[in-house]
C-alpha cells in the first residue's frame, strides 16, 4: 500500500542517513566549486595572454572535457589511479578531483568569455587614466567581469550539484546510494517503499537547486534593462 | 476643399507618473508636409510613436480621415495599413533580402497579389536607384541604402500618411542627401501627406508646409514654414533655432 | 595497452556506438519538439497550459536525469507501469532535454529587439503575424547557441543510461570492465567513441552558429 510506503523515510534512523548522504553529495559539491572555480580563473587568465602554446594546450584541456561525459571522467579517475598510478584514495576525493578539473574546464570558458567581452573602450578608457596592466584588470576588467559572468557561475554550480547524483557510480555514499540500501532493506515490508525514497531524493535535489535556478535567472534580467 | 487626414484632440502621455505629452491639439490636411521640431527630450519620437499606436495614451482623442480611433490593439493594426512609418535605426527585417522585406507586409498583411506587389516594388526600388540591390541582404547595404529600403518599405504599403522619426540622424553625411531627396520627391511630386522629425534645419525649411514646436512635451507653435523660420512667435522657438547654427 | 583486448572488444563497442548514436538522436529530435512548443506557449501566454509547462520546466531542469530514470525504470513498476529500459531513456532524455531547449528557444525569441517588434507592428501585422514574420525566424537564429550547447549536452546526458542498464556505449565498457578487468583499454575506447561522435557534431554546430550570427545581426 502506497501509505505504509512512506513510513519508510521515517524508520529507524532512515531519514537521518538520507540527510546525511545528501550532505556528501553537497560538500562535495562545494569542495569541487571552489578548488575549480580558482583553477578555471587562472585557466581563464591564461587563456587571454598572447602566448600560443599555452593557449593551444588549455584549449585541448578545454576540448576533452567538452567531449568526455561526466560519468566517464569519473571512471578515468576511479579506475587509472589506483591501477595505474598506485594512487589510492576514498571515492570521495577521487570525484572531488574529477569534478574540480571538470569545473574549472568549464568555468575558464566563462571567465575568457566575461573578460573579452568587456568592451574595448572600457579598457581602453583605463589605459588613458593611466592605469598599469595590473591595475587595469584589478579595477577595471575584473569587477565588471564578475558581474557578466556570475549568471552563468551559478548555473554552473546547479549542473555540479545534478552531476553529484552519478556519484554512486563510483560506490561513494551519496544520497542516492543511501536510499538504495534503504530501499533494499525494506522491500520485503514495504515494495512501495521505493516510490516514496526516491520522491523524496528528487524533492531534495529540487530544493537545492531552484533557489539557485531562480537567483541566475533574476541576475540575467537585471543585466538585460 | 481639402481633406482632413489626421486631428489630434488633448492628447496627454504619460511614462508611470511621469507626463511626456501635454494637451496636445493640432490637425492635419492631404497633402501636407509637417516638420516636428524640437530639442532632445522634448517628446518628439513619443507624438509621432502615438500617432501610429506604438506607444498608448492616457486621454484625448485621436481621429483619422475624419473617424475617431478606437485605441484598440485590432484598430491600430488595421491603422497602420494606411500609416507608414520609418525609424532612425531603418530596422529592416535582418533575415529577409531587400525585396522580401518590401513584399511581406503587402503580401501577408494586405494579402495582395504577389506578382503585382512585385512589380510595384521594382519600380519603387529603381526610384530610389537600388533595384539592383533587390536580391541582397540589409547587412550587405550602406545605412543610407537601408533607410531609402525602409522608405520603400513603408510605400509599398499605399499608405496614407508618412511618418519620418529622425530618419537620416544615424547616417554619414554623405548618405543623408540622399535620403532627403527622396522625401523631398515624395512632398513634391506624390504630395504625400507627411509628418517629419528632423534635426536637418535646411531641409525642414525647404519642405515644411507647417512646422510644429514641441518643447518639454507641450507643443508651444504650430506655425507655417517659412513664418517659423523667419519669425518665430515665441522666444523659445526663436531661442532653439540660433542654437542650430544653420 | 593491449591492441588485441581492443580489437576483440570492437564489436561489442560498435553495438552499443550505433546505440548511442539512435537514442541521442531520437532524445535531440524529441526534446526540440517540446522544447519549440513549450516556449511557443510561454511566449504567447496561452493560460493554465503556460503555468503547468512553466513548472515543468523547472522540475526538468532542476533535477538531476539519473534521478528522472530511476524514477521512470524502478519505481513507476511498483505502480504498475512498466516500460522497458530504452523508453525510460528516451522518455527521460526528452523530458530534460525539452525543458532545456524550452529555455533556450525562449531567450531567443526574448531576444528580437523591441526595434524589430515595432518596425513589424508599424508594417501592420497583427500579433499572429509578428510572430510568424519577425519573431519566430529572428528567435530561432537567435537560439543557435543554446541549441547547439544542448544538443552536446543531451549527447553526453546518454552516458547516464548505462544506470539502467541499457547497452549504450558507457555500459558497454563498465559491462567489459566488469568481466575482463582491462580497465585501461575499454575506457581508451569509450573516450574515442565519444571523441568520433562529438567532433563532427561540435564542428558543424559551430559553422552553424557562425551562419546564422552573421544573418542575424547584420542588419
Ligand atoms: N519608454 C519610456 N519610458 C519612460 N520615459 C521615456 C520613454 N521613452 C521616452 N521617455 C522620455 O520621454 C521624453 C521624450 O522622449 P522622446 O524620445 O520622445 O524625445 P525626442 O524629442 O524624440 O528626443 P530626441 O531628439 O533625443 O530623439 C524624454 O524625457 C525621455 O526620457
Ligand atoms: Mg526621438
Amino acid at each position: 500500500m502506497a501509505h505504509s510506503g512512506i513510513s519508510v523515510l521515517f524508520e529507524g534512523t532512515n531519514f537521518a542517513r538520507l540527510m546525511g548522504g545528501l550532505w556528501t553529495s553537497v560538500w562535495i559539491a562545494l569542495v569541487s566549486l571552489a578548488i575549480g572555480l580558482l583553477l578555471g580563473t587562472l585557466f581563464g587568465l591564461l587563456r587571454t595572454l598572447r602566448s600560443r602554446l599555452i593557449r593551444f594546450v588549455l584549449l585541448l584541456y578545454l576540448e576533452f572535457f567538452r567531449i568526455v561525459p561526466t560519468v566517464v571522467l569519473l571512471f578515468l579517475v576511479y579506475y587509472i589511479l589506483p591501477r595505474q598510478f598506485n594512487i589510492n584514495m576514498p571515492a570521495t576525493w577521487m570525484a572531488v578531483l574529477a569534478f574540480s578539473l571538470w569545473v574549472a574546464a568549464e568555468f575558464s570558458d566563462i571567465v575568457r568569455g566575461a573578460l573579452e567581452s568587456v568592451p574595448k573602450h572600457q579598457r581602453e578608457s583605463g589605459q588613458a587614466l593611466g592605469l598599469n596592466q595590473w591595475q587595469l584588470f584589478r579595477y577595471v576588467l575584473l569587477p565588471q567581469a564578475i558581474q557578466l559572468e556570475l549568471p552563468a557561475t551559478i548555473n554552473l554550480a546547479t549542473r555540479v550539484i545534478k552531476t553529484t547524483s552519478l556519484l554512486l557510480m563510483i560506490s561513494v555514499m551519496d544520497v542516492i546510494n543511501v536510499g538504495q540500501q534503504i530501499i533494499e532493506a525494506n522491500n520485503q515490508t514495504h515494495p512501495t517503499g521505493i516510490f516514496w525514497v526516491y520522491g523524496l531524493i528528487f524533492i531534495l535535489y529540487f530544493i537545492v537547486d531552484y533557489p539557485l535556478s531562480l537567483w541566475a535567472k533574476h541576475l540575467t534580467a537585471k543585466q538585460k534593462d | 476643399m481639402a481633406e482632413e487626414i489626421l486631428k489630434v484632440e488633448h492628447l496627454n502621455k504619460f511614462y508611470g507618473d511621469w507626463q511626456a505629452l501635454h494637451d496636445i491639439n493640432f490637425d492635419l490636411q492631404k497633402g501636407e508636409v509637417v516638420t516636428l521640431l524640437g530639442p532632445s527630450g522634448s517628446g518628439k519620437s513619443t507624438l509621432i510613436r502615438t500617432l501610429n499606436g506604438l506607444e498608448p495614451f492616457k486621454d484625448g482623442n485621436i481621429y483619422f480621415k475624419g473617424e475617431k480611433v478606437e485605441p484598440t490593439p485590432k484598430e491600430w493594426q488595421k491603422l497602420r495599413q494606411q500609416i507608414g512609418m520609418v525609424f532612425q535605426s531603418y530596422d529592416l527585417f535582418p533575415n529577409l533580402t531587400v525585396l522580401d522585406n518590401i513584399l511581406l507586409a503587402p503580401t501577408k498583411v494586405q494579402k495582395r497579389d504577389r506578382e503585382e506587389v512585385k512589380k510595384e516594388a521594382m519600380a519603387l526600388l529603381e526610384r530610389v536607384d537600388l533595384a539592383d540591390q533587390a536580391n541582397s541582404y540589409p547587412r550587405q547595404l550602406s545605412g543610407g541604402q537601408k533607410q531609402r529600403i525602409a522608405i520603400v518599405r513603408a510605400l509599398a504599403m499605399h499608405p496614407e500618411l508618412m511618418l519620418f522619426d529622425e530618419v537620416t540622424a544615424s547616417l554619414d553625411p554623405e548618405m543623408v542627401r540622399g535620403v532627403l531627396e527622396i522625401i523631398k520627391e515624395l512632398a513634391d511630386r506624390d504630395h504625400m501627406t507627411m509628418i517629419i522629425v528632423t534635426h536637418e534645419m535646411n531641409f525642414a525649411a525647404q519642405i515644411a508646409d507647417r512646422v510644429l514646436f514641441l518643447e518639454d512635451g507641450k507643443l508651444l507653435e504650430d506655425t507655417p514654414g517659412k513664418q517659423f523660420f523667419e519669425h518665430p512667435q515665441t522666444a523659445r522657438a526663436a531661442e532653439f533655432l540660433s542654437s542650430m547654427e544653420f | 595497452m593491449d591492441w588485441t583486448i581492443i580489437q576483440q572488444s570492437l564489436p561489442n563497442f560498435v553495438q552499443g556506438f550505433k546505440l548511442t548514436l539512435w537514442l541521442s538522436l531520437v532524445g535531440i529530435v524529441g526534446s526540440i519538439i517540446v522544447g519549440i512548443i513549450t516556449s511557443l506557449v510561454q511566449y504567447f501566454r496561452v493560460p493554465v497550459l503556460k503555468q503547468i509547462l512553466n513548472v515543468y520546466v523547472e522540475v526538468a531542469r532542476n533535477t538531476p536525469l539519473l534521478i528522472q530514470l530511476f524514477f521512470l525504470y524502478y519505481a513507476f513498476p511498483v505502480m504498475g507501469i512498466k516500460m522497458t529500459a530504452e523508453t525510460c531513456g528516451i522518455i527521460g532524455l526528452i523530458f530534460l532535454g525539452g525543458a532545456y531547449m524550452a529555455e533556450g528557444f525562449t531567450g531567443g525569441f526574448n531576444g528580437v529587439s523591441q526595434n524589430q517588434l515595432d518596425a513589424g507592428e508599424a508594417l501592420g501585422m497583427n500579433q499572429f503575424q509578428l510572430a510568424r514574420y519577425v519573431v519566430l525566424p529572428q528567435g530561432l537564429s537567435l537560439s543557435v547557441p543554446a541549441l547547439a550547447a544542448n544538443i552536446i549536452f543531451l549527447i553526453k546526458e546518454t552516458s547516464i543510461f548505462s544506470v539502467i542498464a541499457i547497452p549504450e556505449l558507457t555500459n558497454t565498457a563498465l559491462d567489459l570492465i566488469g568481466m575482463y578487468y582491462r580497465s585501461n583499454e575499454y575506457l581508451f575506447v569509450l573516450v574515442v567513441a565519444y571523441a568520433i561522435i562529438l567532433i563532427p557534431v561540435i564542428l558543424l554546430l559551430d559553422w552553424l552558429e557562425r551562419r546564422v550570427r552573421y544573418g542575424a545581426f547584420g542588419n
